[in-house]
């Protein structure tokens, strides 16, 4: 996949493109608004990364002119700006996702795969399928191996967040924000323990484990060795 | 001379003549005071004069129409003399008159324009003419030159080519009417005086005590925050000014105070991580080692580089609250729903440190309140209790707590949340330590961080926060003993229905 990154930081853009380089993207850096909306439009990329400030063209209003000439390619906003109203007018310019810096390296790329992947046939599947785990999205029934698991409704959204991006690199902060809509960094592993009793009812007594951990990331959902 | 010039033109107001020092910018002619007297005393003297002068020239003109009378009944009684006794009575008559002394003023002239009787020495000039009445000047007998008096008369035709003059002498009348405008126009100035001299002085006292008020202020604004602005103690509207000013500087001084403890604060929790992970780093190089050493020292590096991001937007958030601009996300919310989906966040969490999670949540209660923020308190809140209230074991571990009590009682978490009358009653309490009451009011502070909890994972600052949250939301935190532990106690605002 090819990435755009619109980041002035000169730094931050160069260690990003050799970071999504070496997780296997393609990466292009523009180091001004003007410029990144230009290569925007000439190129065709699988995510942008815009800066919310930018040189010449501020990365809000890069976003606006992109959309309003219909490209719709996923924009992952990346942000000084923490607080839950520059989250709001970051979404409401267009962009699709939000990510305040500093960030861990591994938080950008687990959103950028999953922004890629976004609108695939698979996610908007009514029932998903990893291995002979299933989840019905309309009965929310889910089993494994033809046996019913009986979840609380936060446990199925958890795991229907997690089967929609199965394959997917899916971090404890998109995790809070989907299946809590909650925008805030808490101090514990608060994730995980959900995700370990999760775990509990959908792999326990299960030869092959379908939910992962992935260090220094987050969880992964996925069957067979990844 | 330069130097002396130099001098004059520090000081231009002092040293000048008293009309210049009263004119000069900043002068007391400036004052408002002074300008309303002024005022006043012009609108005083204008109706004082209005009113005198009509009252002068009412009696002026009674007095004259009295004369005019006077002097028409002794024509009248001369022409019914001449009628009855011919030229002979008038003659005698006016001689008799005449010896009399008193104002009344006679002349007679014959048939050849000689005098024939009268007290005039000639006809007036000013009544030569016959039938004319008027104002005329006349020297009595025996004066000098300078000695001419002023009287009304007429002068009137009678038969046989008679002149008669008749007239009264008014020029004392004239001379009291004189003195008395004199004396009235002297008392007009002396009131304006007055007036002028009562502004002069009480804008001077006014003046001084604004001045003393603005050289306070300027002494507040060089820095010395402690200062005050004078309270004279006539307890006036000014005096009143000045205690609300002296209220507002107490409060800025206490705010400036707040703000300094919150930099030395900022200061001290960003400057130890910063501290930590240089030292860190100057380790690693200097330790040297292999691939494995370096690598545990960037990871641990970048550990204390979240951390730091961690305490440092702690910070950031709790400034933002305290700035207050999140008020505009208030909505209205079910707080139950928003503590029912907190404690379902944590539950897991308190049950894998070993305690138990106990909830006591009422019926719907309505608030204004943000979804995230009041989350985020009671996430800390939870959070806290879970370092701090842990059970039996956490509690020996960290060295804290008497065993008796903690064992006693078994680890327990509680959240519950009530309604009381105008208030929903939030609270979440422990069974750990607590904190000591000499600490409590501190903990809730902007950016405090007590000494127990730097020595711990997290920011430190999660009460901090929770007061600001709960700041914002305009409710109040109380930090209670739980008998054994910690419990804290939040009052939000009723939604009004």
């Amino acid at each position: 996949m090819r990435v755009l990154v619109i980041e002035d930081d000169n730094d931050t853009a160069h260690f990003l493109r050799k970071a999504l380089r070496e997780s296997g993207h393609a990466a292009d850096v523009a180091s001004d608004g003007a410029m990144g909306l230009e290569m925007a439009r000439a190129g065709s990329y699988g995510v942008l990364v815009i800066d919310r400030m930018l040189p010449h063209r501020d990365g809000l209003s890069v976003i606006e002119v992109l959309r309003t000439a219909g490209d719709r390619t996923p924009v992952l906003i990346l942000s000084a700006l923490g607080d839950v109203d520059d989250r709001v007018k970051g979404l409401k310019a267009g962009g699709d996702d939000y990510l305040t810096k500093p960030f861990a390296y591994s938080e950008l790329l687990a959103r950028i795969e999953a922004l890629a992947r976004r609108n695939e046939p698979q996610e908007r599947a009514t029932v998903y399928v990893v291995g002979d785990l299933s989840l019905d999205r309309l009965s929310h029934k889910v089993s494994r191996g033809g046996e019913a698991i009986v979840l609380q409704p936060r446990e199925f959204r958890l795991l229907e967040y997690l089967m929609k991006h199965a394959g997917q690199v899916v971090t404890r902060t998109m995790l809070l924000e989907h299946v809590w809509d909650y925008h805030f960094d808490p101090q514990t592993n608060v994730i995980d323990v959900h995700v370990s009793r999760l775990r509990g009812k959908i792999d326990k007594g299960f030869a092959e484990p379908l939910l992962h951990t992935v260090r220094g990331a987050g969880y992964m959902l996925r069957q067979g060795p990844g | 001379m330069p130097a002396d010039e130099a001098g004059s033109e520090a000081r231009p107001v002092e040293g000048r003549g008293p009309l210049v020092r009263l004119l000069a910018p900043g002068g007391l002619a400036g004052t408002s005071t002074f300008r309303w007297l002024i005022g006043y005393s012009l609108v005083f003297l204008l109706i004082t004069g209005a009113i005198v002068g009509t009252l002068f020239w009412r009696t002026n003109d009674l007095l004259t129409r009295h004369v005019l009378a006077t002097i028409a009944s002794e024509v009248q009684g001369l022409r019914e003399q001449f009628r009855a006794g011919g030229a002979t009575l008038l003659v005698r008559s006016l001689a008799e008159r005449s010896r009399v002394a008193g104002p009344g003023l006679y002349y007679l002239s014959s048939p050849f324009g000689e005098k024939a009787a009268g007290n005039l020495d000639g006809l007036p000039i000013e009544l030569a003419a016959n039938g004319t009445s008027g104002l005329f000047h006349y020297r009595p007998p025996g004066s000098g030159e300078s000695a001419s008096r002023l009287a009304a008369g007429v002068s009137i035709e009678i038969p046989g080519k008679y002149i008669l003059v008749v007239g009264r002498d008014i020029e004392d009348q004239r001379s009291f009417a004189e003195d008395a405008r004199r004396t009235f126009l002297i008392g007009l100035g002396l009131i304006g005086l007055l007036g002028l001299g009562g502004g002069v002085l009480a804008s001077r006292r006014l003046l001084r005590r604004i001045d003393g008020m603005s050289a306070a202020s300027r002494l507040i604004m060089a820095g010395d925050l402690t200062g005050r602005v004078p309270v004279s103690g006539a307890g006036d509207e000014l005096d009143r000014l000045a205690s609300s000013l002296n209220l507002m500087l107490a409060r800025i001084e206490e705010l400036m105070a707040g703000l300094r403890e919150v930099s030395d604060n900022i200061a001290h929790d960003l400057k130890t991580p910063i501290n930590r992970l240089r030292n860190r780093a100057e380790q690693a190089l200097r330790d040297g080692g292999g691939v494995v050493e370096y690598r545990a020292a960037l990871e641990g590096s970048i550990e204390e580089a979240d951390d730091l991001m961690r305490t440092f937007n702690a910070l950031l958030s709790i400034a933002r609250l305290e700035a207050g601009a999140a008020r505009d996300n208030l909505g209205l919310l079910d707080l139950t729903g928003i503590v029912r989906d907190a404690a379902e966040l944590y539950e897991p969490l308190v049950e894998e440190a070993g305690l138990r999670l106990e909830t006591r949540i009422g019926d719907t209660i309505m608030v204004q309140a943000d979804r995230q923020l009041i989350t985020q308190a009671i996430a800390n809140l939870i959070e806290n209790a879970i370092k701090y209230g842990g059970g039996p074991d956490i509690g020996r571990a960290a060295g804290v707590g008497s065993p008796s009590s903690t064992q006693a009682t078994g680890g327990k978490v509680t959240v519950t949340l009530r309604r009381e009358s105008e208030a929903a009653i939030l609270t979440v309490a422990d069974r750990g330590p607590g904190i000591p009451l000499e600490d409590r009011e501190r903990a809730l502070k902007r950016f405090v961080r007590l000494e127990s909890s730097r020595t711990r994972p997290g920011s430190g600052l999660g009460l901090s926060l929770v007061a600001a949250v709960v700041r914002l939301h305009g409710g109040s935190v109380r930090l209670e003993d739980n008998g054994p532990g910690l419990r804290v106690t939040i009052a939000l605002p009723l939604a009004s229905p």
